[in-house]
């Protein structure tokens, strides 16, 4: 493109009053997906678990996101971008599951009808009805301790991931199957980090250590599986998170070996807490600050 | 970078002379060509304003990306905001070229010995400025731009045509999404045009001052590192924007702005210049919180830089 064809276009493109602002009108995310749920599988419990998965990516995605703009290289905000975005493409895809099949929470009492469900759900749910675990939710902390807990969060969202594959809800299993290539590239890029901050300088090893530290408590409930998700597990949909343990505790185990931190004592298992409900008021803040836009203006389209 | 290899030494005036009638024919010069002193000094002076304001830009629009009103908004913003950050890196790159340094450039900007488009010292007050920002300000972007894909350094120029086809795309998404808001509420439309008032003035002040009152525009033109004159482009911007405002529904803030029968171009009010020396003089609303955020990304984040460093130097050979 050599002549002044970009402005041209700009000017000329696209018949009609809507020329300049094409694409007008996009499809929801599960648009042309045949959302039928297969013989023997619960919905409620379907979109329960949809919620857990896509929560999750929801929130991480808004953690990340809050590196924009405050990385030190741009090569680092094109990847906090780029991973926050596939995290982000995966909650909508989720939710709009979840939707899909009529799990919406109170979310409907309060979005108007127009909102699409997706949006209800990720805006018009209280802090209780979220069902992602306090590792997402916590604060990032510094760059180093972001590094950590991205490592451990990938780690085990790829385990999830790799064998919701086999899924018998066919949409799950597409998510499953486009997600892994995602998650195996956040989880290979805080791995990179993990190294080069646990074997870089005497201070940067002592944030790299501080932020497993901080992180390893947050682990404590990741492995514990809900009734939803037992009854799940059993009808072939969804992935025992104790099924994933020796592989997570293994991939994690070898970074931080690697990078010369110490790994710490992993935490007793304790029941599900955030999976059901159960937050700490860092998800309150992060909500109030993600739906509060919306939330103003209930009745807006956007 | 090493001297091209000569068959024979060439004094000053016949690598002028070479360099001349590249530009004469319309011909790239390329990294390894010859080039005068003021060339390379005014297009690294360029180029690196061109990048800062790329990653300074990035802030107006990134305040709103953890509140975007829903998740396609918010993914649609993550992803130009995060272009941004490529553009820079593109441009930083381009000025690289010339034997300048990022690491240097970036401290230029935060000791605010570089400038960067005063535009984006203003604040986003609502979620309709980031719309405005797509219209407007990245369509007067574009218009500034387009023409430097044809500038008359090779890098800068291979750089822009990238950087163009990603604007485009930014101005459009920021029309969609103002037409949007139209289509809405009573107050959101009224946010639309409270931001289009705010930032209606400011777009047209992002063509830099008056021709009479542009020193530097002469010698680059000449050049061949600026194609058009500041006026005649915020004219053509005025001329591009006026039916789009038509359209969306919004009133543009200029009482003078009217249709010329004769010339088939929009006359259009005076432009307050002494804003335009308040903001660039770093008197804008948020100069102080543009630099402190970039101050902060650097130096609260050295120890990540040194620890990949002291890795790599480690790991070497390995």
């Amino acid at each position: 493109m050599h002549e002044e064809t970009v402005y041209d276009a700009l000017d000329s493109a696209h018949g009609g009053e809507g020329q300049w602002a094409f694409g007008t009108g996009f499809d929801e995310p599960l648009a042309g997906v045949d959302t039928t749920v297969p013989d023997g599988i619960d919905p409620a419990d379907l979109g329960e678990y949809c919620l857990m998965l896509g929560d999750d990516a929801l929130v991480l995605a808004q953690r990340l996101t809050e590196w924009m703009t405050a990385a030190r290289e741009l090569e680092e905000e094109v990847a906090f971008g780029n991973t926050a975005l596939d995290l982000l493409g995966q909650a909508r895809l989720l939710l709009a599951r979840a939707g899909s099949v009529g799990v919406l929470g109170r979310s409907r009492e309060r979005a108007t009808p127009s909102i699409p469900d997706e949006d209800a759900l990720a805006y018009f749910r209280d802090p209780d009805e979220f069902r992602c675990t306090a590792l997402v939710a916590a604060p990032g902390g510094d760059f180093g301790q972001t590094m950590v807990r991205l490592l451990a969060a990938s780690t085990l969202r790829l385990a999830v991931f790799t064998r919701l594959r086999d899924s018998r809800d066919p949409v799950l299993a597409a998510i499953a199957a486009k997600g892994v290539h995602e998650l195996t590239y956040h989880r290979d890029h805080a791995a990179r980090w993990v190294l080069r901050l646990g074997d870089g300088t005497p201070e940067s090893h002592r944030r790299a250590q501080a932020g497993v530290d901080a992180v390893w408590p947050l682990l404590a409930d990741v492995f514990s599986a809900t009734d939803v998700e037992r009854r799940l597990v059993a009808a072939g949909v969804a992935v025992d998170p104790a099924a994933t343990r020796s592989e997570v505790t293994a991939v994690l185990t070898q970074v931080l070996g690697q990078a010369t931190l110490r790994v710490p004592e992993w935490p007793a298992d304790v029941p599900p807490r955030g999976r059901v409900g159960e937050h700490s008021p860092d998800l309150t803040a992060l909500l109030a600050t993600l739906q509060g836009l919306a939330r103003q203006h209930p009745a807006a389209t956007w | 970078m090493s001297a091209p290899a000569l068959d024979r030494p060439l004094d000053e005036s016949a690598l002028q002379g070479r360099f001349d009638a590249t530009i004469a024919a319309g011909h790239r010069i390329e990294p390894r060509d010859w080039m005068p002193e003021g060339y390379r000094k005014t297009l690294v002076r360029q180029i690196a304003q061109h990048a800062h304001s790329e990653i300074i830009g990035m802030q107006p629009e990134g305040d709103w990306l953890l509140a975007a009103p829903s998740l396609r908004r918010k993914a649609v913003l993550l992803a130009k905001v995060q272009d941004e950050a490529g553009h820079g890196l593109y441009l930083y790159s381009a000025a690289e070229t010339l034997g300048a340094d990022r690491a240097d450039l970036t401290d230029k900007l935060i000791e605010r010995r570089q400038k960067y488009s005063s535009i984006f010292n203003y604040p986003t007050l609502t979620y309709a400025d980031v719309g405005v920002i797509g219209w407007l300000v990245d369509g007067a972007a574009i218009c500034n731009q387009v023409p430097l894909c044809r500038s008359s350094y090779g890098p800068y120029a291979r750089a822009m045509i990238r950087v163009c086809k990603e604007e485009s795309f930014h101005q459009r998404q920021g029309y969609e999404l103002l037409m949007t808001m139209m289509t809405g509420t009573a107050e959101q439309q009224a946010m639309v045009q409270d931001a289009v008032d705010r930032w209606w003035w400011p777009s047209l002040m992002m063509f830099g001052p008056p021709d009479d009152e542009s020193p530097n525009s002469a010698q680059s033109m000449a050049w061949g590192i600026k194609r058009h004159s500041n006026d005649e482009l915020r004219q053509r911007f005025v001329d591009m924007t006026v039916p789009q405002a038509e359209v969306l529904g919004v009133t543009l803030p200029d009482p003078e702005l009217a249709l010329d029968r004769d010339t088939g171009r929009y006359r259009f009010g005076a432009i307050d210049w002494s804003e335009l020396q308040r903001v660039i003089s770093g008197q804008g609303p948020c100069n102080d919180e543009r630099i402190a955020r970039r101050r902060a990304a650097r130096d609260d984040n050295a120890w990540v830089t040194e620890a990949a460093t002291a890795y790599a130097e480690k790991h070497a050979g390995v």
